[in-house]
């Protein structure tokens, strides 16, 4: 494997990192002004790097620490997707605020070529500087409001309390290093395969374990997650909930289920635990929630739940349900965002639930998305969510984790209460004062495009599946 | 083999020479000087031992960055270290005790200090034969890790927009130089003629 080769495997990681160097050369030369066409390039440097990766050759670089497998691209293609609509979105709330700037679609960038990394990494050591480059930038992306004390609140807990998950997981790294004698997820698994599980080994698992759970925000390392997605700038808690989840999930699942086969007994008890509490902290947290935006939060933290299970599993079934949760969940969170930051009075943005109220009435059509959005996050059938769900439960049952999936039903019946108060308080409380109908040309498409997904996803299932599929396999063949 | 063990008596002799100078010397101009020289000592005992790289890397770093801080900082702040030092020999009993306790726990450990034999065989990364040690390590960080070294260099990057987006304000009302604008002035726009009759002033 030669030097060039693994060039072209890296092709599109090159692309976005050549990218952010060249339009954050091209805003330092131009200035504030240029914050709107560097937006538009940035998303056409994800658009051509995305191309790359659909039409890339596959394979191990770097004697093997980057692995461009079925899975890897997979997940880039979901990242890229929910990375250019955040953008998009971005581009127009900061142009209403007057506060664009060239940085965010630069940083945007670089968190996003960090998720590529983590998602292909194939070495602890490649995974935990992926992992850095993507944290940084989304710490400072979360302060990025500077001027705002809620904005830099939310950076400064991020940044402290990631720095301390930085810190377990390379413990745990570690630890793992030293009692197998490689960071390479291969030779670790050849390692335990021959000689077994040793206690200091399992030790730097769940550290390892803890790490990766902080950055999914599961739940006993959840804390962070409200405080940061309320105070965020709304595009930038929409590309959190979005193309972050997808980068960590699967980087979760590779670190997992590549070096450690041999280990599950060991692991899966862990993982079983984390996800049954943070579906039910999801459900129930989330029920006397005030603000939309820490609501999501805390709905995120019961997705994060369900799609472990799918981890639990430790099967291709399970990865494949992982995957299919994934495309679902990004796309509909994506559209739900847009629809929060479509609420605006007089320009100015609202976060209240009971601001939503009468929705129906004031914006029928907003209103109509926005519940349906909601209901294919409760996982009603026939809208996308459902099949989320169906594809976890389906895999957990198979691996025999019987009464994790009754408990994740339980906890899905009562994360369906809030998601119906919500539509309940958008069609029959009284009227509140409409937003404002200007929307934005880019935020309408992202909830036209989202909605269409939830809605037809049961007629366009299986090319997804079929991909899904492919990708769970290179993993777990 | 005779020149070599004069080198190191020379390099060893002159580098705690200077190293006590270091802390003696009463002007801290001369106790920088001193460490300078130290540090050139102690690259020349790294030399011997066949570590020419950390030596380049102790002279570079240390005598060109370092020290030179040191000094700039010792010439620049008023420091009266002679006041500072006052009254450090009353500690003297104290911290010498102190010392000869951690030499003697050291000797303890050491004495019964055995290394596995198993030991020897874990040092799997050896310089190569025929290349030097610069080479060697220049081969591993950027052949062998180049990736992880470029990645390192992007969080770099980030870092760095981060501190610039999150700190550089426009401050209103700071004079910056602008150059154009002051050599397009013209003795027009710089001189106000008035036309003061004698004997009324201004």
């Amino acid at each position: 494997m030669s030097f060039t080769t693994s060039l072209t495997v890296l092709l599109p990681e090159i692309i976005m990192a050549i990218g952010a160097m060249v339009l954050l050369l091209a805003g330092a030369a131009g200035g504030e002004k240029t914050a709107t066409p560097i937006s538009w390039a940035a998303i056409g440097v994800m658009v051509l790097a995305e191309l790359a990766v659909a039409m890339g050759t596959g394979g191990p670089a770097f004697g093997g620490a980057f692995m461009a497998d079925n899975f890897a691209r997979y997940a880039k293609l979901l990242i890229l997707i929910s990375a250019a609509l955040s953008v998009l979105l971005t581009e127009e709330f900061f142009a209403n605020t007057k506060q664009s700037r060239f940085e965010l679609p630069v940083l945007i960038l670089l968190a996003t070529l960090g998720m590529m990394l983590m998602v292909s990494a194939n070495s602890f050591l490649a995974l935990y500087m992926g992992l850095e480059l993507q944290s940084l930038a989304l710490y400072v992306l979360a302060a990025f409001n500077r001027d705002h004390l809620r904005s830099t609140e939310a950076g400064l807990k991020y940044f402290v309390l990631g720095a301390l998950s930085s810190g377990m997981l390379l413990y745990g790294i570690s630890m793992i290093y030293g009692f197998t004698g490689s960071v390479d997820f291969y030779i670790v698994r050849d390692v335990i395969a021959h000689g077994g599980v040793s206690i200091g080994l399992i030790f730097g698992l769940v550290f390892l374990i803890s790490g990766l759970a902080f950055k999914v925000s599961a739940v006993p390392f959840h804390m962070w997650t409200p405080d940061v997605y309320e105070g965020a700038p709304t595009p930038v808690t929409a590309y959190f909930a979005t193309a972050a989840k997808v980068a960590a999930l699967c980087l979760f699942l590779r670190a997992i289920v590549i070096p450690f086969p041999h280990a599950i007994e060991q692991w899966r008890q862990i993982i079983i635990f984390i996800s049954v509490l943070s579906m039910a902290l999801g459900a129930f947290a989330a029920l006397g929630q005030k603000n939309i935006k820490r609501l999501m939060a805390y709905s995120s933290i019961g997705h994060m739940g369900y799609a472990l299970l799918g981890l639990a599993a430790g099967t291709a079934l399970g990865a494949r349900g992982i995957l299919i949760y994934l495309a679902i969940y990004v796309m509909t969170n994506i559209g739900v965002f847009a629809c929060i930051q479509a609420m605006k009075r007089q320009g100015k943005p609202v976060e209240n639930i009971s601001d939503l109220a009468g929705l129906a009435r004031t914006n029928p059509k907003l209103g109509l998305v926005f519940s349906m959005l909601f209901l294919s996050l409760a996982g009603l059938p026939p809208l996308a969510g459902f099949f989320a769900k169906f594809y976890i439960f389906l895999a957990a049952i198979q691996a025999n984790l019987i009464w994790p999936a009754v408990l994740g039903v339980l906890a899905s019946t009562v994360g369906l209460v809030y998601y119906l108060k919500l539509v309940k308080v958008m069609y029959f409380d009284e009227p509140a004062e409409p937003f404002d109908s200007e929307i934005g040309i880019g935020s309408e498409l992202i909830i036209i495009l989202s909605g269409a997904f939830a809605l037809l996803f049961i007629f366009t299932a299986s090319p997804v599946i079929t991909i899904a599929d492919a990708a769970a396999k290179a993993l777990l063949p | 083999m005779l020149l070599q063990a004069l080198a190191f008596y020379l390099f060893s002799a002159v580098l705690i020479a200077s190293a006590v100078m270091v802390v003696a010397a009463r002007n801290p101009v001369h106790s920088v000087l001193f460490l300078i020289l130290a540090f050139f000592n102690a690259a020349g005992l790294l030399v011997l031992l066949g570590a020419e790289f950390i030596a380049m890397l102790l002279v570079v770093v240390y005598v060109g960055a370092v020290a030179v801080l040191f000094l700039f900082v010792v010439m620049m702040l008023d420091v009266d270290f002679a006041e500072l030092k006052r009254g450090s020999l009353q500690y003297l009993p104290f911290g010498g005790l102190i010392g000869l306790i951690l030499v003697a726990e050291l000797l303890m450990a050491g004495s019964v200090w055995v290394i596995k034999p198993l030991a020897s065989g874990a040092v799997a990364n050896a310089t190569p034969q025929g290349i030097t040690n610069t080479e060697a390590l220049g081969r591993i960080l950027y052949t062998d890790y180049v990736y992880y070294f470029q990645i390192a260099g992007l969080v770099l990057l980030v870092a760095m927009i981060g501190a610039i987006v999150l700190t550089l304000r426009a401050r209103p009302g700071v004079r910056r130089q602008v150059i154009s604008v002051q050599n397009a002035r013209t003795a027009a726009m710089a001189v106000d003629m008035h036309d003061i009759k004698p004997g009324e002033g201004a």
